[in-house]
């Protein structure tokens, strides 16, 4: 395949903007290739969209769909030809999330948060997503074993467990949720801050968030840890994340890439001791992550309309439930974690709401490195994927946040700093924060870029980047970016002008960590007797099988592999 | 088609004072009736149960006093059903009797 | 005769316990015997009378016929009907689901499993209030007080209680059921209301009444609350709502005698409003008592599917959902499909009266490894190998857990995968055969 002369913007290979033709051959980037050719001349191309940060499956998905039919009404499409039925908005069926990621110039998509022994759901929905590749973050940070190693000391057996686990879960990378808090909260209660015990364990939410970091790097796993802060979502929380953040910065990363990755950091930088004194603490946040190296954030930017809050942080959950009346699902998983789901309404006229969305666009506008900071809005938490364009116009045109501010609560300006911010972003922040910043940040080293080897995956939009003013046209850049113009999965034209004419099933990657049979050994003896006392289930029936990944891809990681990947 | 379970689910289970009340003795039949039809069990004592409370387990037999209605939410109303019990010297009809009233097998 | 092999930690495809720890030896290709399973489960790995061959009704009898046969007759009444209903799945693997659900999508028919008739109400109860829950380990390894509400786990799911509940011991569980509270709730003593504290024997019906009362006692309003509800005496319910408040961890189990009775979705709303409030003042989890070993997957598969989990209208091309409306109970009792695909259920036997008989009028398809009642009225029926015995699949526990069915023995039957398949391809082909002769 050819795609001729397009502004392609590739970051990672110095692509700014260069007016110059792509070649894709068996799937992959090429330096030159034969066969169908696409007209792209003048309009902006980039790689495929990657999306480190989304809940799009597993148990807590699906408990959205199942209590929220008034959601699945929206956005219903029937099957067609080519299809299978669309249904939801803020939880979407499988089928509609692989259609509206592809529409978007989206080919990947990571799944949050699954804790090991329900990975098999996760799983089985992933692969029903069509077109997109994926992978699972696997949640550790509430883990009994884990707590127990950290507790010992014990930093080769808690390396040798996260191996196993990562095996067990079919999973990609070490997320750690609101950290002892989920253990806590199996009787009712949670953990404060980073240096508040773990009831029953003998352990803080620093050690575990430490140990947790010393192990993934001694794995040389490929993606950082994944953290979400204790004390999310409630004021003043900015100092947990602050103090959580300096306590990993002596660790040295084991590849080129950030020690901690912060998921959706807007949930993270709020002021204030309560609700009535609120305000934004996004530029202290900023600058942190200006002066430090070691850490990465994606924006979990809300915006206003509806949205299905869904998490492991299950104590947050039952407060939202309470905080809104609204209803509320809560599921703990033995010896693992806890989680919880409630539906969720932003409103622009309600001050925490307004603050919260100006929160997420300080964080991106104030960090001076795109490399640091994705564009995620923590689907479906803070609003559906499917709004991304609108979050990419406010971040490229300050007249759209103008416009937008004027229409929220009056102490919006107040209370943050985002009136007075005049940055702009340009198609290359935006090229980072969507497709580079993501492949580096989870390290998939063929995804994010165009250069020879890369995935043949490719973004084509109805824009002309060298014509366009983004600060003012942005009504016309959200409308071109919602739907585009080509999205080329592994070299496959997946859909054009947002009809989907090919459904390829995507890959799953997973991590594959080696450690030393006398360390996995050691690990055995414990999980046997936590198997035989403990768990509901049979270690023999507690792994995923390989049938549940029959388009799995697994990345070599480990103790004694000395390269990457397999 | 095991006859065990069809056994098992063509009982009517009574108190034991019910029982007496009714005069039925071992192997008697009751009649059920409701406003959605009736049907004959083979009674039997359960000493857990009130008075005037008898269990029908779910069964093609049971469903036979169950009306169509379900609510608006898809689920008949299986449980706590007005009744009329008598004592009945007619048999309890076997399954295929049952399910022939449906005028089945009419259609090719 | 040749050694016999031992399957060890298999999975039992019978309740929505899901007990996978059941060793099982197979001698000669067929199950001998089994170890650890109750005797509901045991029964069914070891296996009784079987349908051996597709049957077609010819002549108003069924006569054996070839499974291509049965898949070329099938898809006929499926094409011609304008808006089959396919009913059942939920005692058969998520990967038949998954194809039932491609088929109803293909001929534009109704989808909707068992759980209309056990659980529907309290999937609707979950859609108003939401599940607070947890999965069977966290019950297992700190619940210290338990209800079982309008259930009969000693009954209905013999191994609950040892496995899970009530007899289950764990890290923060060492005693076991000395160290429990139970609590059961029902219209009639059962076998598990004798292995009870406290057995409170309500009135039938009033299940809505008493959890409003045990709400109001919890929120400490008991002073406006009458001296009897439902047959308890307002100081009886007083000690239980202590009970519930002073629990370390407490879980409710529920079950038909709920959903079934007066109140339907409105019981089970209220009992959610009641684990949420509770949770203001302790720690406590709600989960039905999901009977079918599958009923649970079904429910899954078609929610991440269509966005709904059951009841599934796929008539206008896109998934519709309205219980009352789309469920198989009301479509049949108002006579509004016209052909019928039965797997994995016995819709005859469970469903009311009046509202089986309208299986009479329309062709029906099933597809079982055994004869039940449903078979009379069938006019295909096509026997399949069985899920968890004969070949490998998923489910899903009440709990929600996934777990993998193994395969313990061969079958020269096709799995309901493999016959929906089939009866998938003579759709297409069919279809395309029409297009042909119409062009």
């Amino acid at each position: 395949m050819i795609i001729r002369g397009g502004i392609v913007y590739d970051p990672a290979n110095g692509i700014y903007g260069d007016e110059m033709d792509l070649f894709i051959d068996k799937g992959r980037m090429v330096e030159s290739a034969k066969g169908e050719e696409i007209d792209a001349r003048g309009l902006l191309v980039m790689p495929g969209g990657v999306d480190a940060h989304s809940h799009i499956a597993g148990k807590k998905v699906n408990t959205g769909r199942i209590m929220r039919p008034d959601d699945a009404r929206l956005g219903t499409q029937p099957r067609t030809a080519v299809c299978r039925p669309s249904t939801g908005y803020t939880v979407p069926n499988c089928y509609a999330m692989g259609y509206r990621y592809a529409r978007m110039g989206y080919t990947t998509a990571f799944e949050a948060a699954t804790p090991i022994l329900e990975a098999r759901h996760t799983h089985e929905e992933l692969e029903e997503i069509p077109i997109i590749d994926k992978g699972a973050l696997t949640l550790f940070g509430n883990n009994w074993q884990v707590m127990e190693c950290v507790r010992d000391k014990d930093l080769s057996k808690l390396a040798a467990y996260v191996a196993w686990g990562l095996r067990a879960a079919r999973g990609y990378g070490v997320k750690i949720v609101n950290p002892g808090g989920g253990e806590a909260w199996g009787f009712g209660t949670n953990v404060k801050g980073v240096n508040d015990a773990v009831p029953n364990f003998d352990v803080t939410p620093a050690e575990i968030i430490r140990g947790l970091a010393e192990a993934n790097e001694m794995l040389r796993l490929p993606h950082s840890i994944h953290l979400h802060f204790n004390n999310l979502g409630k004021p003043g929380n900015y100092t947990t994340a602050i103090e959580t953040l300096d306590m990993l910065k002596d660790i040295k990363p084991s590849r080129m890439r950030q020690v901690v990755h912060v998921a959706h950091m807007q949930f993270s930088a709020y002021g204030g001791t309560s609700w009535r004194d609120f305000e934004s603490k996004a530029p202290a946040i900023a600058d942190y992550f200006n002066g430090h190296s070691h850490a990465t954030m994606d924006m979990g930017q809300l915006l206003f309309g509806s949205a299905t809050t869904m998490t492991a942080d299950a104590p947050l959950e039952y407060g939202n439930a309470r905080l809104t009346h609204n209803k509320w699902s809560n599921h703990d998983i033995e010896l693992e974690e806890s989680s919880g789901v409630v539906p969720m309404a932003y409103f622009r006229k309600m001050l925490v709401n307004a603050v919260q969305w100006a929160i997420g666009l300080e964080l991106a506008l104030l960090v001076k490195d795109p490399w640091k900071v994705l564009l995620t809005t923590d689907h479906p938490n803070g609003s559906p994927f499917v709004n991304y364009p609108e979050v990419i116009t406010l971040l490229m045109s300050r007249p759209k946040r103008e416009a937008e501010m004027a229409t929220l609560h009056d102490q919006v300006p107040k209370r943050t700093t985002l009136a007075g911010i005049e940055r702009e972003m340009d198609w290359t922040d935006i090229a980072i924060m969507t497709r580079a910043a993501p492949a580096r940040i989870l390290g998939l080293e063929d995804k994010g870029h165009l250069g020879p080897g890369a995935d043949g995956d490719v973004s084509i939009y109805d824009l002309r980047p060298e014509e366009v003013d983004t600060s003012q046209d942005h009504a016309l850049v959200k409308k071109s970016l919602a739907t585009a113009k080509y999205t080329i999965k592994g070299g496959v034209v997946v859909s054009k002008e947002g009809q989907i004419l090919a459904t390829p099933p995507g890959r799953t990657f997973w991590v594959d960590a080696a450690v030393p049979q006398p360390e996995a050994d050691r690990v055995m003896v414990d999980l046997e007797e936590k198997f035989a006392r403990y768990y509901s289930v049979q270690m023999a029936n507690y792994a995923v099988q390989d049938a549940y990944l029959p388009h799995g891809k697994a990345i070599l990681a480990g103790l004694s592999i000395s390269r990457g990947v397999a | 088609m095991s006859p065990d379970f069809f056994k098992a689910v063509s009982i009517c289970h009574l108190s034991e004072n019910d029982f007496k009340l009714l005069g039925l003795f071992e192997g008697r039949n009751v009649l059920i009736k409701n406003d959605h039809g009736q049907v004959v069990l083979t009674a039997k004592i359960d000493a857990g149960l009130p008075d005037s409370l008898v269990f029908i387990p779910m069964g093609p037999w049971a469903n036979m006093l169950v009306g169509t209605e379900t609510g608006g939410c898809g689920t008949p109303h299986f449980k706590g059903l007005e009744v009329d019990v008598a004592a009945t010297d007619s048999p309890v009809l076997n399954i295929r009797e049952l399910i022939s009233g449906m005028g089945a097998c009419c259609h090719v | 005769m040749s050694e016999a092999i031992m399957i060890r930690d298999a999975v039992c495809s019978f309740c929505g316990c899901l007990c996978d720890d059941i060793n099982v030896e197979v001698e000669d290709g067929k199950v001998s015997r089994v170890r650890h399973a109750c005797r509901l489960g045991s029964s069914k790995i070891m296996g009784h009378g079987r349908i051996q061959s597709p049957m077609i009704r010819k002549d108003g009898v069924l006569v054996a016929a070839s499974f291509s046969e049965a898949y070329e007759r099938a898809a006929q009444i499926l094409l011609a009907a304008s808006k089959p209903l396919l009913y059942g799945w939920a005692s058969t693997s998520c990967e038949a689901a998954k194809k039932g659900i491609l088929l109803a999508e293909e001929v534009g028919g109704v989808l909707d499993s068992t759980a209309t008739v056990c659980h529907g109400p309290s999937v609707i109860g979950i859609e108003e209030k939401g599940l607070p829950g947890a999965t069977l380990g966290q019950v297992k390894n700190r619940a210290d007080t338990i209800v079982f509400w309008g259930c009969n786990p000693a009954e209905a799911h013999p191994r609950h209680s040892l496995r899970y509940s009530s007899n289950s011991s764990g890290k923060f569980t060492p005693q076991g059921r000395e160290g429990r509270k139970i609590i059961v709730v029902d219209v009639r003593e059962t076998r598990t209301s004798k292995n009870a504290d406290k057995f409170m024997r309500i009135v039938p019906g009033s299940d809505y009444e008493v959890i409003s009362a045990l709400r109001m006692l919890i929120a400490g309003k008991g002073e406006i609350l009458p001296d009897v509800i439902g047959g308890v005496k307002k100081v009886d319910l007083a000690d239980i709502a202590a009970t519930l408040k002073s629990a370390r961890f407490g879980a409710i189990f529920f079950g038909l005698g709920i959903t079934h009775s007066r109140g339907r979705y409105k019981n089970i709303d209220n009992a959610l409003s009641l684990v949420a409030e509770l949770n203001s003042h302790t720690k406590f989890v709600i989960m039905p008592m999901r009977g079918h070993y599958n009923v649970g997957g079904i429910g899954q598969v078609l929610a991440w599917s269509s966005g709904y989990p059951m009841s599934v209208d796929f008539t206008r091309g896109a998934p519709y959902f309205n219980p009352g409306e789309t469920a198989a109970c009301d479509l049949l009792a108002k006579r509004d499909v016209d052909a019928a695909l039965i797997i994995a259920a016995d819709a005859v036997s469970n469903f009311p009266h009046a509202t089986a008989e309208g299986l009479a009028s329309i062709p029906v398809i099933q597809i079982d490894p055994y004869e039940n009642p449903t078979t009379i009225l069938s006019d295909v029926v096509i026997p399949c190998a069985i899920a968890g015995v004969e070949v490998e699949g998923t489910a899903y526990r009440m709990d929600g857990l996934a777990l993998r069915l193994r395969k313990l023995v061969d079958s020269s039957l096709p799995s309901d995968e493999e016959i929906l398949t089939g009866i998938l391809e003579s759709v297409h082909r069919q279809r395309q055969r029409k297009a042909n002769q119409g062009a």
